[in-house]
């Protein structure tokens, strides 16, 4: 398990991140901070490249240039040994959960134990019935995946990507697709946990203006570059006009890429 | 000019594919040497691609030998050699249609799934799941299937084999007429371990063609629905022809 290490300095640093693909040069330097023990938020218009960001911090994707600093390991030359060894340092929620969905939710929960850990089954089984209670799906256990709303997908979700206490918790989109209750329920969820633990959070989201509520920082992004970065009050306060348009949801025509052609070339 | 960039393109896309194609065998083979070992997964893909196949292979089977059975003896009665119609049943049973049948029924069933299965799993995010968590996924959902099918399709192939024969027997002598004592002594004579290794080992090539070209079509499928569907048509086209491919390569040199 991984303990939560006292260390100086952002939890992720990026600096001058690019990345094509085909002709699209979808990240065009990207630099962002996020400090530790607090949530970031990376805001923006469709097609403006979070999705594409978010899968270079958690390592799924390498960039053409640029460096990322995760808890202080450069990561961008590392090989496939390095980067596992950094992936045990966060956790990942994806969008629609990624559960395993031949298994019950306690073999998803206790699944990076038992791969990656030499516990006993009554120590695994510990660790899965707590942080299940924390996320509030006690008792869920043995139910399958498919027997889950969406909203408690994300929750079993959430307690697989917490269970081995990493540092670093990396959200994509966790409210798309909720309704307005559920979404408050996730919010409060990710902040109780990010206090709870000390997690340094970081959090793509579309849920605008009501994920400023749970957010510390937030990181406006627009055209594959960090347009602006500060506090919530820092952000909203500010004149920034593509900001303003998008707050306002009127994101221009050529502001925006199409989604299709944004997953199409992300597929990978 | 455009013209020649176009064909360059597609030809440098192919050859790329090819390539990505050829090092995921590869690796997926690599991982199955090296820790950690999950004995569990294994047996797990066993029993999906060998023991629930069994009954299938076991259909086929014996319709196929039975077919044998009546084909045979019309065609040997010809010439009078009802004799030989054992030695026939036998050798086309256990050099071709035993591992060549087999193999396309457990890609029909086994394979199809497979591919629609990593394929789904590639499109809900699951794949790169196993990724964010350090387990690699080629490990995890590839080399344990594709170990399991080496092993189990040179099983199946003799299981498809005997019940062959056995339909053979029952359709020749019991239906036909065919001299009975004949039908066993000719394949007793005139099959050597030969015939039977060559079976084998086109059953233990076809095994790793099989999985090979279905877990890659479905790790390597569209991330939506239509994606896995197609993922699947893919897999079980390309499976097929090149078992069918293979046959006559392997029959070639091993003959």
């Amino acid at each position: 398990m991984t303990g939560n290490g006292v260390k100086d300095g952002p939890a992720i640093v990026v600096r001058e991140l690019r990345r094509r693909f085909g002709k699209q040069q979808v990240l065009d330097g990207v630099n962002l901070d996020c400090p530790r023990h607090q949530i970031t938020t990376i805001v923006g218009p469709s097609g403006c490249g979070k999705t594409v960001l978010l899968k270079h911090l958690n390592l799924l994707l390498r960039p053409d240039s640029g460096q990322i600093v995760i808890d202080g390991i450069e990561v961008t030359r590392l090989g496939l040994g390095g980067m596992d060894a950094v992936r045990e340092k966060f956790g990942m929620l994806f969008q629609a959960g990624a559960l395993f969905d031949s298994m019950s939710v306690f073999d998803n929960v206790a699944f990076p134990l038992v791969e990656k850990t030499n516990l006993t089954r009554e120590q695994i089984a510990g660790f899965v019935a707590e942080i299940l209670r924390q996320v509030g799906l006690e008792g869920m256990e043995q139910k399958f995946p498919s027997e889950l709303s969406g909203g408690m997908q994300k929750r079993a979700a959430l307690a697989r990507a917490l269970i081995r206490r990493p540092n670093i918790l990396m959200l994509d989109e966790p409210t798309t697709g909720l309704d307005p209750t559920r979404t408050v329920a996730i919010h409060e969820l990710v902040r109780n946990t990010q206090q709870r633990f000390g997690l340094s959070a970081v959090m793509v989201s579309h849920d605008v203006p009501q994920v400023f509520e749970v957010s510390d920082r937030v990181a406006f992004m627009h055209l594959g570059k960090i347009e602006l970065a500060g506090s919530v009050a820092e952000v909203m306060a500010s004149d920034n006009e593509h900001f303003q348009r998008f707050l306002a949801g009127k994101a221009s025509g050529e502001e925006e890429r199409p989604a299709s052609q944004v997953v199409a070339t992300v597929g990978r | 000019m455009r013209m020649i960039e176009r064909l360059g393109e597609a030809v440098i896309e192919g050859v790329v594919h090819l390539g990505n194609f050829v090092i995921f065998l590869l690796a997926a083979f690599v991982y199955t040497l090296r820790p950690p070992y999950k004995p569990r997964l294994l047996i797990r893909q066993l029993r999906t691609i060998g023991a629930e196949s069994f009954f299938l292979v076991a259909l086929i089977g014996m319709f196929t030998g039975m077919v044998l059975g009546f084909q045979g003896y019309n065609t040997l009665r010809r010439f009078g050699s009802e004799g030989a119609l054992g030695t026939v049943v036998a050798l086309v049973l256990v050099r071709e249609l035993g591992p060549v049948l087999a193999a396309l029924m457990v890609t029909a069933r086994a394979g199809s799934a497979m591919a629609a299965e990593i394929g789904a799993m590639q499109a809900t995010e699951q794949v790169d799941a196993l990724t964010v968590m350090a387990i690699n996924p080629v490990q995890y959902l590839v080399s344990p299937r594709l170990l399991a099918g080496v092993i189990s399709l040179p099983l199946l192939t003799c299981m498809f084999d005997v019940i062959g024969i056995w339909g053979g027997y029952v359709i020749g002598v019991g239906l036909m007429g065919a001299p009975s004592g004949p039908f066993f002594n000719g394949i007793a004579q005139n099959m050597g371990s030969n015939d039977i290794a060559m079976g084998l080992y086109k059953a233990l090539v076809f095994g790793m063609v099989v999985m090979w070209v279905c877990c890659y079509k479905g790790y390597h499928a569209a991330r939506m629905a239509t994606g896995v569907s197609r993922a699947t048509t893919d897999a079980v086209v390309l499976s097929s022809v090149l078992i069918l491919a293979w046959d006559y390569f392997l029959t070639s040199i091993l003959l």
